[in-house]
C-alpha cells in the first residue's frame, strides 16, 4: 500500500517533468522554425526596401517604420494615462462602490477582444470623426488595448512602495504630491519601466485592432513631402500598414509571387523584435535594480570605507 | 511668503490630484463608450433592419445575398474552438503551475517562466502564420481534408492561452499556505497526494479564474484562428472539418460592407455578441472570486 503510493508519486513527478520539458521544447521548436524559415531576414534590402505589389523581391521598409512609429505614438499617449490612472488607484481612490466600478471597467477593458476595440475605432475615429484610416486612430486604439495593463502595472508598482519610506517623507514635511513625485515614483520606476517595455512588445505585434483603424495600405512614403501630405512618413493622419498587419494581408490576399517568403521573413523579424523587447525589459530591470540598491557605485563606497578605516 | 507657499501647495496638490483623477475617470468613460457605441450599432439589426433576434441566434444560414442572417455557425464555432483550447490547455497550465511551485521551483523560475513570457509575447499573426505553414500541412497529410479545420484552431489557441492559465494558476498555488502542505506531509502523504488533495483544492478559486480568463482570451482571439480555421460558413461535422468564428467573420467581412446595410448591421450585431460574451466572462470571474473569498 505504502509503496504503491510512492510509485504513483514517482509516476506523477515524471509526468510533471515531461510536461515542463515539452512546453520548453515547444517554444524552442517554434522559434527555431520561424527563424530558420525566415533565414536571411536581416538583409537590408529586405528590411528597408520598398514593397512591390506585383514583382518578387520587395521589402518591408515602410511597414517596419509604421510599426515603430505607431508604437511610439501609442506609448506617448498611453504611458501618461496609465501612470495617472495607476497613481489615482494606488494613492487617491477611496475604497467603496465607485472604486469597485472602476476596477470592473478595467477588467472589462482588459478582456475586450482586440477586434472589438478595432471596430470601436472604426466607428469613432474612421467614420464619426471622418479621419479615414489613420496612424493616430491606430495609436488611440492601441492605447485602449494597452491602458488596462499599464494601469495595473503602475498601480501595483506604486502601491508596493513601503509605507515607512513614505512616512519618512511626510515626516520631513513633504506633501502627498511631493512624496509621490520625489519618493514613490522613483522607487516604483523599475517595475513601471519593465511593464512598459513588455507592453510595447505586445503592441508591436498587434494586428486585429489595426486592420480597421490604421488600414491595410501605406502611401509611397517620401520624407521630402510636406507634413500635411499623406506621403510624409511622420504625418499622423495617413493610413499605415504595420508589419503584423502585413503578414496577415499577405496570407489572406497576397498576390506577390513571393508572398509566402516575405511573410515568413516578416514573422522572423517580429519574433526577433519580441525577443529584443523581452531582453531589454530584463536588462532595464537589472540596471535600475542595481542603481536603486546603489551597488553600481559599490566600488567608490568601498574605497571610501577603506580610506576611512586606514585613517582610523 | 505665505501666499506663495499656498500657491505652490495648490499647484502641487490639486493639479496633480485632478490630473490623475481624470485619468481614472477616462478609463471608466472609455469602457462605457465602447459598450454603448457597439451595442447601439449592434441593435440596429433588430431596430432598423427588422431581423428577428430568435432567428439571428438560432439559424445556421448566413447568406447576405439571400438576406438571411443566422449567427449560429459563428457562435458555435467560437464556442467549440475556445472550449477545445481550454480542454487541452487547462491541465497543462495547471501542471506547469504545480511544477513551478512544488516539483522544481528553481528550474521553473530559471527556464519555464521566461519561456511562458516569450509565448505571451509572440504576436497572434505569427501563431496564425505558423499554423498555416506547419500545422495545416501536417493535418492535411495525416488526416486528409484541407487541413484548415476546427482542430487546427484549437491547437493554435491552446498554445496561445497556455501562459494565461499557467501564470494565474501559478499565483493561486503559490498563495496556498505552506502550513497546509506541511500538515499533509505530517499525515504521511506523498508529494502527489499532498498536491492533488490539499494544494490544488485549496487553490481552486484562483485556478478557475485562470481557466475562465483563458477561455475569454480564446473567445476573443481573431486573426490566428481566422488564418487556420478555414472560414466556411457551415457547422463543423467534426474536428477535422473547417468552420467559422465570430472574430473571423468580423475581421474578413466588415470592410466589404456598406454602412447602414442589413449585412453591415448584422456584422455589428456579431461584434455586440462578442462584447457581451466577454463581459459575461468577467462577471463569471467576479462570482468565482467572491465565492472563493467567502469560503
Amino acid at each position: 500500500m505504502r509503496s504503491s503510493a510512492r510509485t504513483v508519486n514517482n509516476i506523477w513527478t515524471g509526468i510533471f517533468y515531461a510536461i515542463a520539458f515539452a512546453v520548453i521544447a515547444l517554444l524552442v521548436y517554434l522559434v527555431v522554425e520561424i527563424i530558420s524559415r525566415g533565414w536571411g531576414f536581416w538583409d537590408p534590402a529586405f528590411l528597408f526596401g520598398r514593397p512591390s505589389n506585383t514583382m518578387a523581391g520587395g521589402g518591408i521598409g515602410p511597414q517596419l517604420f509604421n510599426s515603430f512609429y505607431l508604437l511610439i505614438l501609442s506609448l506617448i499617449i498611453s504611458v501618461p494615462l496609465g501612470l495617472g490612472a495607476g497613481i489615482y488607484l494606488a494613492e487617491y481612490a477611496k475604497q467603496g462602490r465607485f472604486l469597485n466600478f472602476v476596477r470592473l471597467c478595467i477588467e472589462t477593458m482588459a478582456s475586450l477582444p482586440s477586434i472589438v476595440v478595432g471596430l470601436f475605432g472604426l466607428l469613432i475615429f474612421v467614420t464619426l470623426a471622418h479621419w479615414g484610416y489613420t496612424l493616430i486612430g491606430g495609436a488611440l486604439v492601441l492605447t485602449i488595448l494597452n491602458l488596462p495593463g499599464l494601469t495595473r502595472v503602475c498601480e501595483s508598482a506604486i502601491a508596493s512602495v513601503p509605507q515607512n519610506v513614505k512616512e519618512a517623507s511626510y515626516g520631513l514635511g513633504a506633501t502627498k504630491w511631493q512624496t509621490l513625485v520625489k519618493v514613490s515614483l522613483p522607487t516604483a520606476m523599475q517595475e513601471i519601466i519593465t511593464g512598459v517595455i513588455l507592453s510595447a512588445g505586445r503592441v508591436f505585434g498587434e494586428a486585429a485592432a489595426l486592420i480597421y483603424t490604421a488600414g491595410l495600405t501605406t502611401p509611397m512614403l517620401n520624407t521630402a513631402a510636406d507634413l500635411s501630405s499623406p506621403v510624409n512618413p511622420f504625418n499622423i493622419f495617413r493610413p499605415a500598414e504595420t508589419l503584423a498587419v502585413h503578414i496577415w494581408k499577405l496570407n489572406s490576399e497576397g498576390i506577390v509571387p513571393d508572398a509566402a517568403a516575405i511573410a515568413t521573413k516578416s514573422a522572423a523579424v517580429l519574433i526577433v523584435m519580441v525577443l529584443m523587447f523581452n531582453i531589454l525589459a530584463r536588462l532595464a530591470a537589472k540596471t535600475l535594480d542595481k542603481y536603486n540598491k546603489g551597488t553600481s557605485r559599490k566600488k567608490k563606497v568601498q574605497k571610501s570605507v577603506d580610506s576611512v578605516q586606514k585613517t582610523a | 511668503m505665505k501666499g506663495k507657499k499656498s500657491i505652490n501647495y495648490i499647484k502641487n496638490e490639486y493639479i496633480g490630484r485632478t490630473l490623475v483623477t481624470i485619468c481614472g475617470f477616462l478609463i471608466v468613460l472609455t469602457t462605457l463608450a465602447i459598450i454603448i457605441f457597439i451595442c447601439q450599432k449592434g441593435m440596429q439589426s433588430f431596430l432598423d433592419s427588422k431581423l428577428s433576434l430568435g432567428e439571428f441566434l438560432t439559424s445556421d444560414k448566413w447568406s447576405p445575398n439571400n438576406k438571411s442572417y443566422g449567427a449560429l455557425v459563428f457562435i458555435a464555432g467560437s464556442t467549440a474552438v475556445s472550449l477545445g483550447a481550454v480542454i487541452i490547455s487547462a491541465p497543462i497550465g495547471i501542471a506547469i503551475a504545480i511544477f513551478n511551485n512544488h516539483i522544481a521551483p528553481k528550474f521553473g523560475a530559471r527556464f519555464l517562466k521566461p519561456v511562458l513570457e516569450l509565448l505571451v509575447g509572440i504576436p497572434s499573426v505569427v501563431y496564425g502564420f505558423l499554423g498555416v505553414v506547419i500545422l495545416v500541412p501536417m493535418l492535411r497529410e495525416n488526416f486528409g481534408g484541407v487541413g484548415f479545420s476546427l482542430i487546427a484552431g484549437v491547437i493554435v489557441l491552446s498554445i496561445m492561452i497556455l501562459p494565461t492559465i499557467a501564470s494565474i494558476a501559478d499565483d493561486a498555488i503559490r498563495g496556498v499556505s505552506p502550513a497546509y502542505l506541511e500538515a499533509s506531509y505530517g499525515l504521511g502523504s506523498t508529494r502527489w497526494q499532498a498536491v492533488s488533495r490539499v494544494v490544488v483544492p485549496a487553490a481552486k478559486t484562483g485556478i478557475m479564474t485562470g481557466v475562465v480568463l483563458g477561455l475569454a482570451r480564446a473567445f476573443g482571439e481573431a486573426l490566428a484562428v481566422q488564418m487556420v480555421i478555414g472560414n466556411t460558413v457551415k457547422l463543423p461535422d467534426g474536428l477535422y472539418s473547417p468552420t467559422s468564428t465570430l472574430t473571423g467573420i468580423l475581421s474578413m467581412d466588415m470592410s466589404n460592407t456598406l454602412n447602414g446595410t442589413a449585412w453591415n448591421n448584422a456584422l455589428w450585431t456579431l461584434a455586440m455578441i462578442l462584447l457581451l460574451i466577454s463581459f459575461l466572462f468577467i462577471l463569471i470571474i467576479r462570482v468565482i472570486s467572491k465565492k472563493g473569498a467567502q469560503a
